[in-house]
């Protein structure tokens, strides 16, 4: 066992950050203030989604971390490997498996089940950020459920494209009430988050805690002649061929060469060990 | 007369600090009728239209509103729900500088828009086409709908805060210095468009100016102010030949005649 407090965070800091959480999925959508802490990591890293990660820790926890779906890259391997050296506690990269995950950007494409927690890093709670700057303004239009603003963006969207062309933290409507920041997932994971796991959001620097209970209603916004569309690339995937993922393009040379991916690495690698092959397949390349 | 006022203001005071803002200050505005309250810098005029609109919490008064539902309420002891669903649906207030009043990272139609979308409507072709029309009102041209308020001039951005407050058909404008730092021939026309407008509509309108041929163009009646007191009030055409007070026969004999 290592010197640290388990999970890093001493008892009093995880009992306040409980609190929020609890208040937040009373509230579904509700923005909860929180005394941040600093964390040994730079902000935009995580800082928020590691202290509510911490905050719900058990001993016999199994703990999964993806970064923009992927268990191997550099924020999903720190955080990983951060608790399992403060907290000691059993990793895995199996969605089936994990009890809490930890994410940034994606939602794993494998349904989630009840006991499961989804934990998001989130940069900017606030939805409405950019179209009211004052602070004190959008808490009082959340109040006052005053989101006509939020529709504004979206036809802004429509003149200057022709269609809603926001694809990522793509506005939506929590139970009826509250208009919430999803964090920066693609608009294709948007349905998904009407799910049987808890959904809990973290923004370090922002110092917001929110949350989306169990069989919560999501709505994401659109206009009637515009409904939302759950938009992916329009390509299979070149390793597993499935096409019902959402994708990564990859650059593979400088002559315009390009795949596209499954950015859920497990799930990506279950479908080729289940015998799944795409396009650039090595068998198929051969 | 039978109808009942659609505003009424009683004994308004508003103090900063040991100044007097504006005190003792009580009117009847009634329906399709035009207001025009005139006055130097710092005679209370704007403090008295911010308490009337709410952006200022007057010291005592009442600012009584007849809403549609409740009649006559009281403005300033209505729950803030309440008065700012008021002040998106029956009531607009255009700003002196467009910059105050419009979104400036917005293009023309989101602008005009806003306030539709703030009451529910949800249609975008809807949404849109009504912002068209509005524009078309205020003689902005259709292909200008997508352009931001900065890439406008100076009396096309005034017009758009006033398309932008009128879309929604309120029944009380507050107007804050309309013509205010616009040149004269851009001013006739926006008070033309104005005028127009007001009766075309069947509005009621506050207008604090310290520009007399504004109010004489555009308002029935008129209150002078001085130093946080209305001097003398009337008939616009009454006050404006006759005036009373020293101040008022001081304001209108400053006015040069070309």
């Amino acid at each position: 066992m290592s010197d640290y407090n388990f999970a890093y965070l001493d008892e009093q800091t995880k009992r306040m950050i409980r609190r929020a959480i609890l208040k937040g999925i009373a509230v579904p959508g509700y923005q909860v203030p929180f005394a941040s802490r600093e964390m040994p990591m730079p902000y935009g890293w995580g800082t928020g989604g590691v202290q509510v990660s911490a905050a719900c820790l058990m001993p016999e926890d199994v703990l999964k971390v993806i970064d923009q779906g992927a268990d191997d890259t550099t924020n999903a391997v720190s955080i990983r490997k951060f608790f399992e050296k403060t907290a000691d506690i059993a990793v895995t990269e199996k969605t089936r498996e994990a009890t809490v995950i930890q994410t940034r950007h994606r939602i794993p494409e494998e349904p989630l089940t009840e006991g499961q927690i989804l934990v998001y890093q989130v940069p900017i709670p606030e939805p409405l950020r950019f179209l009211e700057p004052r602070e004190t303004e959008t808490r009082k239009m959340h109040a006052l459920e005053e989101y006509g603003l939020m529709h504004v963006k979206l036809y802004e969207d429509i003149a200057k494209h022709g269609h809603i062309a926001t694809s990522y933290a793509y506005p939506v409507k929590v139970e009826g009430r509250y208009v919430m920041d999803p964090s920066p997932i693609p608009k294709f994971d948007n349905p998904k988050m009407e799910m049987a796991a808890i959904q809990l959001f973290g923004a370090g620097r922002e110092q917001r805690i929110y949350a989306v209970p169990p069989y919560t209603k999501v709505v994401s916004l659109d206009f009637e002649d515009h409904p939302f569309e759950a938009s992916k690339a329009n390509h299979p995937c070149d390793l597993c061929g499935a096409e019902h993922t959402y994708l990564d393009e990859v650059i593979i040379d400088d002559e315009g060469g390009r795949m596209f991916v499954c950015s859920d690495t497990d799930y990506c690698a279950e479908r080729q060990a289940m015998g799944h092959r795409g396009r650039l397949s090595p068998e198929a390349a051969e | 007369m039978t109808t009942q006022p659609l505003l009424s203001v009683k004994d308004i005071r508003k103090t900063y600090g040991g100044r007097i803002g504006c005190t003792d200050v009580s009117f009847d505005l009634y329906p399709g009728e035009v207001m025009g309250i005139v006055g130097e810098s710092g005679s209370g005029k704007s403090t008295l239209l911010n308490c009337m609109a709410g952006h200022l919490p007057p010291d005592s008064g009442q600012v009584l509103f007849d809403t549609r539902d409740r009649g006559m309420v009281d403005t300033l002891t209505m729950s803030e729900p309440e008065r700012r669903m008021l002040s998106r649906t029956d009531w607009a207030f255009v700003h002196q500088h467009a910059r105050d009043g419009l979104r400036m990272g917005v293009s023309a139609g989101g602008n005009v828009g806003e306030r539709l979308m703030a009451v529910g409507a949800r249609h975008y072709g809807n949404i849109r086409s009504q912002a068209i029309d509005w524009l078309g009102r205020v003689e902005i041209n259709e292909d200008r709908v997508d352009d931001k308020p900065s890439a406008f001039s100076g009396g096309m951005q005034q017009r758009l805060q006033i398309a932008r407050n009128l879309v929604t058909g309120p029944r009380l404008v507050f107007m804050d210095e309309p013509t205010g730092g616009l040149d004269v021939s851009v001013q006739a026309r926006l008070l033309d468009l104005l005028r127009g407008l007001v009766r075309e509509m069947g509005l009621s309108a506050i207008i604090v100016t310290h520009d007399l041929a504004v109010v004489r163009l555009l308002a029935d009646r008129l209150m002078v102010m001085k130093s946080g007191h209305v001097v003398e009030h009337g008939l616009t055409d009454q006050v404006l030949d006759d005036p009373q007070h020293a101040y008022t026969q001081l304001l209108v004999s400053s006015v040069l005649q070309v």
